[in-house]
C-alpha cells in the first residue's frame, strides 16, 4: 500500500492557478524527484503537503489514512493540522535554521517541546530530555557534524547548516521527508556535501520527495520522477526512464534546455 | 569652593533636586513597567486580520503619535474633570496617576510600531519552520520569534528609552514636582530661596547621568544578545 497519496489536488492564488489536478502516489522507502522549471509549482506542492498552503481541491491520504480533504472542513481543523503536519518532515531550500540555537538545539527544540505533550514527561522530564539530546547527537553525527553541535547557525557554512536542517526534520520522525530545492541557496563547491547526505538517506530506504535542479542526481537517487509545468503533472514515471528517455516533447525541451545551460 | 558645596544653600536645593528626581523615576519606570506590555498587545491588535481591529488601533496609534505629548497630558489632566466624567484624586497623587496614565498610552503607540517592525522583521521561513515542526503559535511565538524580535527592537527602543528619560519633564505642565518643576522653583520661590539660577541647570547633571546609565544598560544588552545573527 503507498505510504502517501495525492489525489486531484488544485491550488488557486487569486484567479492564478498554481496547481492543477495533480495526483501521485509513493511508495514506503522510495524517493520521487519533483523536476520542473521555476513557477511550475514543485514548491507550492510540497507547501501543500506539509499545511503551510492548503489546497483548493483534492485529498491527501497517508498510510492509508484521509489527512486532507478539501471538501471536509472537519479535516482541517488547527489543532488536527498540527499532528499531520508531523507525517512530513520539511528541509527548506533557504535552511530557516533557528539562529539563536546552537545545531544540537536547533535539531531537538520541536521534540522538546513535543514531549512536554506526554503524560509522563513531569515525573520522568530529566531522562526524556536526556533521550532527545542523545538522539539529536547520533543524528549530527550522521550528517558528520558531531564537532559543531555547539556551534550556531552563523557561524556554519551553507552545506553545514542544510545538514543541521535535515537532522531537525528528521528527529521527529516523518513518515516522508520532503526537500525544497535542498542545494539551491547553496555555492557550488558545497552542494556535494548536502546531496551526499541526501544519498545516504536514500540508500537506507529513507521515504522522500526531493524537488530539486539536479537533473543527475535526481536520476541516479530517485526511484521516480514527476516532471511538473504550469501546474500540471506533464510525465511521471521510472526516474531513469524519465530522464534519459522522456516521452513527452515538453519533458524533452526542458531537459534539452538543461542540458544546454549545463545541468545535468 | 569646598564653602558652596557645604552651604545650606547648596544642601537644601540638592535635597529638593533629589526628591524631584525621585518622581522622575517614579514616572519614568512606571511607564516602562506599563507600556513596555501595553505596546505589544497594541501591535498585535494593529498587526490582526480582523480589519476592524486593525483600524481601530492603526487609528489611535496615528492620532497618540500624531499630536503633542503635552496636549495627552493636558487633556488628560483636566478633561475628565470638565466633562464631569470622575476627579483625579487631588493633590501631587492625583496629578502622578494622570500624568502616568498618559505617559503609558503615549509610549505605548510608539513602543507597538517598534513591535511590529521587529515582529515583521522576522523572516517567514522561521515561523514556517516552527509549524512543520509540529510547534503550536504561542510556542513558535515564544521559542522562535520572541528573542529574534527582542535582538531586532533593542537599538530601536534604546533610542525611545532615552528619549522618555527626558520627556519626563513635560510632567510640570500639570505641575506635578518633577526635578525641572524643582530646579525652577528656585528662581520663582522655594524654602525661603528664590532667583536662584544654577539650580534649573543643575538639572542637567541627573538627566545626563540617568541616561548614561541606561544607555550602558540598553548596550550591554544588546552585546548579550549579539551571539546570533
Amino acid at each position: 500500500m503507498a505510504i502517501l497519496d495525492v489525489q486531484h489536488i488544485e491550488k488557486h492564488f487569486g484567479p492564478t492557478k498554481v496547481l492543477e489536478d495533480i495526483s501521485f502516489s509513493l511508495e514506503k522507502g522510495q524517493a520521487l524527484a519533483i523536476i520542473g522549471s521555476s513557477g511550475s509549482g514543485k514548491t507550492t506542492l510540497l507547501r501543500c503537503l506539509n499545511f503551510l498552503e492548503r489546497p483548493d481541491h483534492g485529498t491527501i491520504s497517508v498510510g492509508g489514512n484521509l489527512i486532507f480533504d478539501a471538501e471536509d472542513p472537519a479535516t482541517q481543523k488547527e489543532g488536527e493540522v498540527r499532528k499531520k503536519r508531523l507525517h512530513f518532515g520539511m528541509v527548506f531550500q533557504s535552511f530557516n535554521l533557528f539562529p539563536q540555537y546552537t545545531a544540537l538545539k536547533n535539531v531537538t527544540l520541536a521534540k522538546e517541546l513535543l514531549s512536554q505533550e506526554r503524560p509522563d514527561f513531569k515525573e520522568k522530564k530529566r531522562q526524556i530530555l536526556e533521550e532527545i539530546r542523545e538522539e539529536g547527537e547520533v543524528l549530527l553525527s550522521r550528517m558528520g557534524l558531531s564537532d559543531r553541535a555547539g556551534h550556531y547557525p552563523s557561524q556554519l557554512s551553507g552545506g553545514q547548516q542544510q545538514r543541521v536542517a535535515i537532522a531537525r526534520a528528521l528527529a521527529l520522525h516523518p513518515d516522508i521527508l520532503c526537500f525544497d530545492e535542498p542545494t539551491s541557496a547553496l555555492d557550488p563547491e558545497l552542494t556535494g556535501e548536502v546531496l551526499k547526505v541526501i544519498r545516504s538517506l536514500a540508500e537506507q530506504k529513507t521515504t522522500m520527495i526531493i524537488v530539486t535542479h539536479e537533473m543527475a542526481f535526481a536520476r541516479d537517487v530517485a526511484d521516480d520522477v514527476i516532471f511538473m509545468d504550469g501546474g500540471v503533472i506533464v510525465e511521471q514515471g521510472p526516474a531513469r526512464q524519465v530522464i534519459e528517455h522522456p516521452r513527452e516533447e515538453r519533458t524533452r525541451q526542458f531537459l534539452a534546455r538543461y542540458a544546454e545551460n549545463g545541468g545535468a | 569652593m569646598i564653602e558652596f558645596f557645604t552651604s545650606s544653600t547648596f544642601q537644601t536645593v540638592l535635597s529638593a533636586l533629589n526628591s524631584g528626581f525621585f518622581k522622575t523615576l517614579q514616572l519614568f519606570f512606571i511607564t516602562l513597567i506599563g507600556a513596555l506590555p501595553l505596546g505589544l498587545i497594541i501591535s498585535f491588535g494593529s498587526m490582526s486580520r480582523f480589519l476592524p481591529l486593525r483600524w481601530l488601533t492603526r487609528t489611535v496609534v496615528w492620532i497618540i503619535r500624531g499630536t503633542p505629548l503635552v496636549l495627552q497630558i493636558i487633556a488628560l489632566f483636566y478633561v475628565p474633570g470638565i466633562w464631569k466624567w470622575f476627579n483625579w484624586p487631588s493633590g501631587e497623587g492625583g496629578r502622578m496617576m494622570a500624568v502616568c496614565v498618559a505617559f503609558i498610552i503615549n509610549y505605548a503607540c510608539y513602543f507597538s510600531e517598534i513591535y511590529r517592525g521587529g515582529i515583521q522583521g522576522v523572516p517567514k521561513g522561521q515561523q514556517e519552520a516552527g509549524q512543520v515542526l509540529g510547534m503550536t503559535k504561542s510556542q513558535i511565538f515564544r521559542h522562535v520569534t520572541l528573542l529574534q524580535m527582542i535582538k531586532r527592537i533593542v537599538p530601536p527602543m534604546s533610542n525611545e528609552v532615552i528619549t522618555l528619560v527626558k520627556d519626563t519633564s513635560l510632567a510640570r505642565v500639570v505641575s506635578l514636582q518633577e526635578v525641572i518643576w524643582m530646579g525652577e522653583s528656585f528662581m520663582k520661590g522655594n524654602s525661603g530661596i528664590a532667583g536662584l539660577v544654577w539650580p534649573m541647570f543643575f538639572t542637567a547633571v541627573y538627566y545626563l547621568i540617568f541616561s548614561g546609565i541606561v544607555t550602558m544598560l540598553l548596550g550591554r544588552l544588546e552585546k548579550k544578545l549579539a551571539f546570533f545573527q
